[in-house]
């Protein structure tokens, strides 16, 4: 069909949350305004609540043990999908970027390509960490003795507020869930139309409703409900660099929370932060003697 | 049944003490800060042996300022001469000091029975000998520092805060002074208020070892100097274990400090036994669980899952084994279960027990004479206890078995991980595939199939959830004093 309209009127999308592989609003009904860099009207973001917090991490727990009980080679290809669909919109991410976060085409580009490259390299460790992070011990005695590493369970992660909106969120949730964990994470408050965005990608990569969990809105309101839920085993505060990040480590030591502390950008991929959500399990078991 | 073993002769044993003429004991011992004894600025306190209630010697209570100095000590040392050992060197001085550990093994084995009140043949056997098997293994790591699984060229973290618990004094203090020192860090260690005995003789040793002054610090005293030393400013790493109550309040206070902190707290474990376990085994692995260090042991076996059909016959075993234990003297070679290690301690054991009780659960207490003087606590099974019971969810620390029975496998497993902790737990059964099923599903950091309470050097220890964080032993322990040099993706 011609179309003889000068222009179209676009259909702009509604960003709702991501909870349990469902998209739903924020039952709070809030939203709020996100603007592009140069202060232009983007979209209304859902402004998540304590109940919307509480529910992802209802999802999180419930997703764990099929999600963790995966095969380590399952887990590998589930996100190497999410780089294949990523890759596959590839200009609607750098676009995006472009309006949210103001960058030139090419550093656009980068940052999407950057995020590809880190679900690949993540992808690859799924079936290879535990044979680097664990080992056969040699105990003295007639005993089989084996330490691996196993997901530490349900992650809350306030993700990389300044800047690399796509690539900030994609380098701390890799990591987490590679392992077998499941996480709940606060997207860029400023920036938060990637992670809905990356949300439909990984809805539609074969990962399981709930392993990841993404909230929009405040850090400040939302990550002291999530440092302090019992049902949370560890916390990552990589963008927690301008909230009171002390005061979330202190009730994080209510249930004993494993803790990584804010850093500054998005972290580079590393063994080290997969790592730092496992917990090592070594089995003892006798050898008879004959 | 307990009619017929007490009359039965072949328990009757003439007494058979070690004797104590082996110790050189101070009638007072100082702190040991940077390589000598020194006066500490707190009141002193007294350290007595649970099994008579006998004083021992009077030991040193160090103040906030004697903890200033054991860091600036441990400070001065990690700057002028530690770190600029080399690895090999590092190493020597933990072989050093593996074998003095071996040649006084007889002398600090008594020690530890009489102050802490645990069997001679477990702080003999057990705790001593794993001592050295310790600084042993930990003595040749701190060259090979590079293969620990951090990345190349690891950096040590500077000063080492250490508290440690009451149950195996000695044993707590290398799982925590070796892998510290072959890292490269330098140490300030606080034993338990009633046990500081052997740490002091260990002083001795690192004083014969030649160990550079300062290297290693032990200070002496109650909580108030434990607070002083995690809290100090000057340190780099915070170890603790202990309670998870007193864990809790430690990741509290080094919040936003950056101070690395590994933690081994509490445990509720279950001692899973299915119908197809060899029986024979199991009831001596239950034994060994619960009543192993009288039950002071943070990975005990306290939670008796049994499945339903065998129920009876593991409990009527049971208490036919549990009748033959000897309970006295710790000195004595004869003796299985020692003394309670403080009377605080039997006051809890004795509060929830009779709370157990009050919430229904059976009580059974094997027949034994209890000593006059001293603090005492019969091996005690709870039957029939529910799993929101007091004495099913809550540390006990003492000889108290709670049984509760399961069906399934995935009843079993349900049960074992209806926990706040996660620290270990037992699987006994005849059947590999299932075992390894079991355990894959098990949320703790130890499991032990077909055995309970190994512990050896080059096993990781340490447990999930609110048992703590960080693994002692093993490559993986090195970790906890090592800080990676840079582990990125290469491109």
């Amino acid at each position: 069909m011609e179309c003889k309209q000068v222009t179209r009127l676009a259909v702009p999308k509604t960003y709702k949350l991501y909870i349990g592989g469902k998209f739903p609003r924020s039952e709070s009904g809030r939203t709020y305004e996100v603007l592009s860099k140069k202060g232009a009207f983007l979209a209304n973001a859902a402004l998540a609540s304590r109940k919307d917090a509480r529910d992802a991490v209802v999802a999180a727990r419930a997703a764990l043990a099929g999600w963790s009980g995966a095969t380590g080679y399952n887990r590998g290809q589930v996100l190497y999908r999410i780089a294949e669909l990523l890759e596959g919109r590839r200009e609607q991410f750098a676009e995006e970027l472009i309006s949210s976060e103001g960058l030139t085409k090419a550093a656009a580009a980068k940052q999407v390509d950057t995020a590809i490259d880190a679900w690949v390299w993540y992808a690859g460790w799924a079936d290879k960490y535990v044979q680097v992070a664990g080992n056969g011990n040699p105990v003295s005695g007639p005993y089989f003795n084996l330490s691996t590493p196993e997901p530490t369970g349900v992650v809350a992660i306030v993700a990389p507020q300044s800047g690399e909106s796509l690539l900030g969120l994609v380098a701390v949730v890799a990591p987490a869930i590679l392992a077998g964990n499941t996480v709940v994470v606060v997207a860029s408050e400023s920036a938060p139309l990637a992670a809905i965005n990356l949300s439909e990608v990984l809805a539609t990569s074969d990962v399981p409703g709930g392993v990841v969990n993404i909230l929009t809105g405040s850090p400040k309101e939302i990550a002291p409900w999530l440092a302090g839920h019992a049902d949370v085993n560890a916390l990552d505060l990589a963008g927690a660099e301008g909230l009171d990040w002390v005061y979330l480590q202190v009730i994080a030591a209510d249930t004993l929370k494993r803790v990584l502390p804010p850093v500054t950008g998005a972290p580079a991929p590393s063994l080290e932060r997969i790592v730092a959500f496992t917990e090592t399990k070594t089995v003892w078991h006798t050898k008879s003697l004959i | 049944m307990t009619e017929i073993v007490k009359k039965s002769s072949f328990l009757d044993y003439a007494p058979a003490p070690e004797s104590t003429s082996i110790l050189h004991l101070q009638k007072s011992y100082g702190l040991f800060i940077d390589g000598s004894f020194v006066k500490g600025h707190g009141k002193a306190f007294q350290t007595i042996s649970p099994a008579t209630e006998k004083t021992i010697a009077e030991i040193a209570n160090a103040s906030a300022k004697d903890v200033d100095t054991a860091v600036a000590a441990a400070r001065r040392a990690y700057d002028r001469t530690w770190s600029k050992l080399s690895g090999a060197d590092r190493g020597k001085y933990l072989f050093r000091i593996a074998r003095l550990v071996q040649e006084r093994a007889r002398e600090l084995a008594v020690a530890e029975s009489l102050d802490n009140g645990k069997p001679i043949k477990e702080s003999r056997d057990v705790d001593v000998p794993l001592v050295a098997a310790w600084f042993f293994y930990y003595a040749g790591w701190a060259d090979k520092l590079d293969y620990a699984g951090l990345g190349p060229n690891p950096r040590a973290l500077g000063v080492a805060a250490q508290v440690i618990p009451w149950n195996f004094p000695l044993l707590m203090l290398a799982w925590k002074v070796a892998p510290a020192l072959a890292a490269g860090n330098t140490v300030v260690i606080k034993p338990a208020e009633t046990t500081p005995l052997s740490a002091l003789i260990f002083a001795e040793i690192l004083q014969q070892a030649e160990l550079p002054d300062g290297v290693v610090n032990i200070i002496t005293g109650a909580g108030d100097t434990g607070q002083a030393l995690v809290n100090h400013p000057d340190v780099n790493k915070v170890a603790f274990t202990g309670s998870t109550a007193v864990g809790r309040a430690i990741a509290k206070s080094v919040a936003g400090t950056g101070k690395k902190v590994t933690l081994e707290l509490g445990g509720k474990a279950a001692n899973i036994v299915f119908d197809d376990a060899p029986i024979d085994q199991a009831v001596e692995g239950i034994v060994n669980g619960i009543f192993f260090n009288q039950g002071h042991v943070c990975c005990a076996g306290s939670r008796l899952l049994v499945q339903e059909n065998i129920h009876d016959e593991v409990v009527d075993r049971l208490k036919t084994r549990l009748s033959t234990l000897r309970l006295g003297d710790p000195l004595d070679k004869n003796t299985d279960i020692g003394a309670i290690n403080s009377r605080e301690q039997l006051d809890r054991i004795r509060e929830l027990s009779d709370i157990g009780e009050k919430e229904g659960a059976d009580r059974w207490t094997a027949d034994c004479v209890i000593p006059d003087k001293g603090f005492w606590f019969a091996p005690t099974i709870f039957d029939n206890v529910s799993t929101s019971s007091t004495i099913a969810r809550e540390e006990v620390f003492g000889p108290v078995l709670s049984v509760l029975t399961f069906r399934t496998p995935a009843e079993a497993i349900a049960k074992a991980n209806n926990t706040p902790y996660g620290l270990s737990a037992g699987i006994w059964s005849d059947k590999g595939s299932k075992i390894l099923a079991v355990a894959d599903q098990l949320r703790a950091g130890v499991i032990w199939a077909n055995t309970f309470n190994r512990f050896d050097p080059a096993s990781p220890f340490g447990g999930y959830k609110e048992s703590g964080y960080g693994r002692e032993g093993g490559r993986h322990g090195l970790a906890a004093y090592l800080e990676s040099a840079g582990w990125s993706a290469s491109k």
